[in-house]
């Protein structure tokens, strides 16, 4: 099918510019400028992009703690994301927040969030208020397949399916929940999607190392939810190329081999659209040349920007804690 | 004085809530029986009848979920008003609450708000047992970001529950479920009560009761019985944990020379410790006494009447602790004169 080229180079920039970014939180980690835990969306940047690529800027995602991917893929700045990451007042949340929590409320990113499964009532909150407000907006729910054996999972897909809630839930499957293997502490027997399938939701399983069926999922169940029709779960089956959190070195053996990593980071999904655009000419390596120098630019003015970053001063420990 | 009328705390927060929902179209009530059913202690009783389906919502049985949702609409533009059935069911909701209403406005630098209001019971005398009579303030009041609300009458109940409404904040709501069927005089008319601002209840110079909640009407029990041995109680009800009226109660204690603070959270780690310590801190030197706490006792809450009523504090107990502060042959003292920094 012919794609329009805007919405490739939209799919790819924000891809690379997810992977240059992680490469360079990965960097100030080691480097001891990025302190506290990091977990980096390396091998997984082809779900958020195809997802909020789908989507309209007023509309609103909650994330996860894995949540730079998807601040940026809705538009985040990077400038702004990498200093809060390192703790500067000119981050996105004056330096309070960092990594687990950057939030662009501006830009409909209702935070990223340390607790595994704590978007699912905020994001379920925010479609009762859109369609209380009959405002038309659709709001995504990211969230890896650790959170689906969260019970209260299993509360907000109810409450959704019940009230025909204008939501899309995206389960980022990577297999991997935390330093453990999704099947040794869940059943199996059914795809993850069963679950939300079992309260009548309309169930998508798709590669989540291929952008544009991501953007092709999303695209139908963001348009299901906008026309009123209630919400819809999408499986993205995809790989954590980092580990838990920058740093877990000591466990990443205890839960993945040397080679399974090897293979899954051949299916990686950058490269992969790299190929196709190219093979297909419907970007030449030229354009898609001129991208990546973008990105490389975005994230050396990000990285100045940082360098030039102030922390907060310590009046501003009280601010903020009450409206 | 402004016109009044007598009702009971339930009419007076469900007439609270009327006033609320028709004012302003973003605010909706969400919970477990609260539309047609018209809520457990029947506060809501009719509302869903009067503004729909849509304002007035019932949920399933799913706390985290209905509290979690509440969250994130109060996030986006709305003003939830969340029913937790009873207090003890909190545990069932509390990372939404602490971990995500309490933290979102710091956490995000005060991009975010959270206009939240949980609504919640607390409170034994009703044979309900460990697990429906538990007063869990402490709880909520202990996470930086969360203001809690404890009102004790009728009045006091109706224009706190609306400025906790219009409040941008996650403000946690507790009535006594023993004290639904108090009855007061509650203004006519648009009738608030601002967060902060304790109510000196009883007038009085020899000893200050802080009470909280259900305890005021304990401590205005033992107020009238000190009064026949000649001691004159005063009684402070700070109304709100968070944010905490330190002034007044200070301002009494510095008068009498003399504290009790009485609430019915478990004594241990509870309400009355960090009252009590503030009065320690910051009125020692007008101290005659040892400040006192009253609270329930460190056990779960048991079904057994006799149990029970000894598990919550009672008038009786309130004038045992506070005869105790006078020594034996000390009276009260009359002519309520301002008692001077380490006299006495």
């Amino acid at each position: 099918m012919d794609r329009d080229r805007d919405l490739l180079k939209l799919l790819y920039h924000r891809m690379y510019l997810i992977r240059r970014f992680e490469e360079t939180a990965g960097e100030l980690y080691r480097r001891g400028t990025l302190l506290g835990i990091v977990h980096l969306y390396l091998g997984e940047e082809a779900v958020a992009t195809g997802v909020c690529s789908a989507l309209r800027a007023d509309d609103y995602i909650t994330s996860t703690h894995r949540g730079h991917g998807h601040v940026l893929a809705k538009g985040g700045d990077p400038k702004l994301l990498l200093a809060e990451l390192c703790g500067k007042a000119t981050g996105y949340c004056r330096g309070k927040g960092g990594s687990m929590h950057a939030a662009d409320l501006g830009l409909g990113v209702l935070g990223a969030n340390g607790i595994v499964g704590g978007g699912f009532g905020i994001a379920t909150g925010a479609a009762l208020s859109a369609k209380k407000r009959r405002s038309g907006q659709v709001v995504v729910c990211f969230f890896g397949d650790g959170a689906t054996n969260q019970g209260v999972f299993m509360e907000v897909l109810n409450m959704a399916a019940l009230w025909k809630l204008p939501v899309v839930y995206v389960c980022e499957n990577n297999g991997l929940g935390e330093y453990s293997r999704y099947e040794d502490v869940a059943v199996t027997s059914t795809p993850i999607g069963a679950r939300a399938a079992a309260f009548g939701l309309p169930t998508a399983e798709v590669d989540g190392n291929d952008v544009l069926a991501v953007y092709d999922a999303a695209s139908s169940a963001v348009a299901r939810a906008r026309a009123g029709d209630g919400p819809s779960f999408i499986e993205a089956r995809t790989h954590r190329l980092s580990g838990h959190h920058e740093g877990d070195v000591g466990f990443s053996r205890r839960y993945r081999t040397k080679e399974e990593l090897d293979e899954q980071k051949r299916e990686e999904p950058i490269g992969r659209f790299r190929s196709w655009l190219t093979a297909g000419q419907a970007l030449s390596a030229i354009e898609i040349e001129t991208m990546e120098g973008e990105v490389e630019r975005q994230m050396q003015e990000a990285l100045e920007f940082l360098s030039q970053s102030p922390y907060p001063d310590a009046a501003e420990l009280w601010e903020h804690v009450y409206a | 004085m402004p016109e009044s009328r007598e009702m009971t705390m339930a009419e007076a927060l469900g007439e609270a809530l009327a006033e609320e929902l028709s004012r302003d179209p973003t605010v909706f009530l969400i919970g477990e029986d609260v539309g047609r059913p018209g809520g457990v202690y029947n506060v809501t009783k009719g509302l869903q009848e009067e503004f729909g389906e849509e304002r007035v919502m019932d949920t399933p049985i799913s706390e985290a979920g209905f509290a979690g949702i509440g969250v994130g609409a109060a996030l986006t533009g709305m003003r939830p008003v969340v029913e937790i059935m009873f207090s003890d069911f909190l545990g069932l909701a509390m990372d939404q609450i602490v971990n995500q209403a309490a933290k979102l406005r710091y956490m995000t630098g005060g991009q975010a708000k959270v206009p939240l209001v949980i609504r919640t019971t607390m409170g034994s005398g009703r044979g309900a047992a460990a697990q429906h009579s538990q007063s869990l303030q402490a709880w909520v009041a202990h996470i930086p970001g969360l203001k809690v609300v404890m009102p004790s009458t009728p009045a006091d109940a109706k224009g706190l529950l609306k400025s906790a409404i219009r409040d941008d904040n996650p403000v946690i709501f507790f009535e006594d479920k023993m004290s639904y069927k108090l009855t007061g005089p509650v203004p006519t008319g648009e009738h608030l009560i601002p967060l902060g601002v304790a109510d000196v209840k009883r007038i009085g110079e020899d000893v200050t009761l802080v009470a909280t909640s259900s305890m005021v009407q304990v401590a205005l029990a033992a107020a009238d019985l000190l009064a026949a041995d000649g001691i004159r109680a005063e009684v402070v009800d700070p109304r709100t944990l968070k944010p905490l009226d330190k002034e007044t109660i200070l301002k009494s204690v510095r008068k009498t020379g003399r504290a009790v603070v009485i609430d019915e959270g478990y004594l241990s780690y509870g309400v009355t410790a960090e009252i009590a310590s503030l009065i320690a801190d910051e009125a020692f030197d007008y101290l005659d006494a040892p400040v006192k706490r009253i609270g329930a006792a460190d056990v779960p809450v048991p079904i057994a009447r006799p149990l029970e009523l000894a598990a919550i504090p009672d008038e009786a107990q309130v004038v045992r602790v506070v005869k105790a502060l006078f020594g034996p042959s000390e009276r009260a003292r009359s002519g309520g004169a301002q008692h001077a920094p380490g006299g006495g």
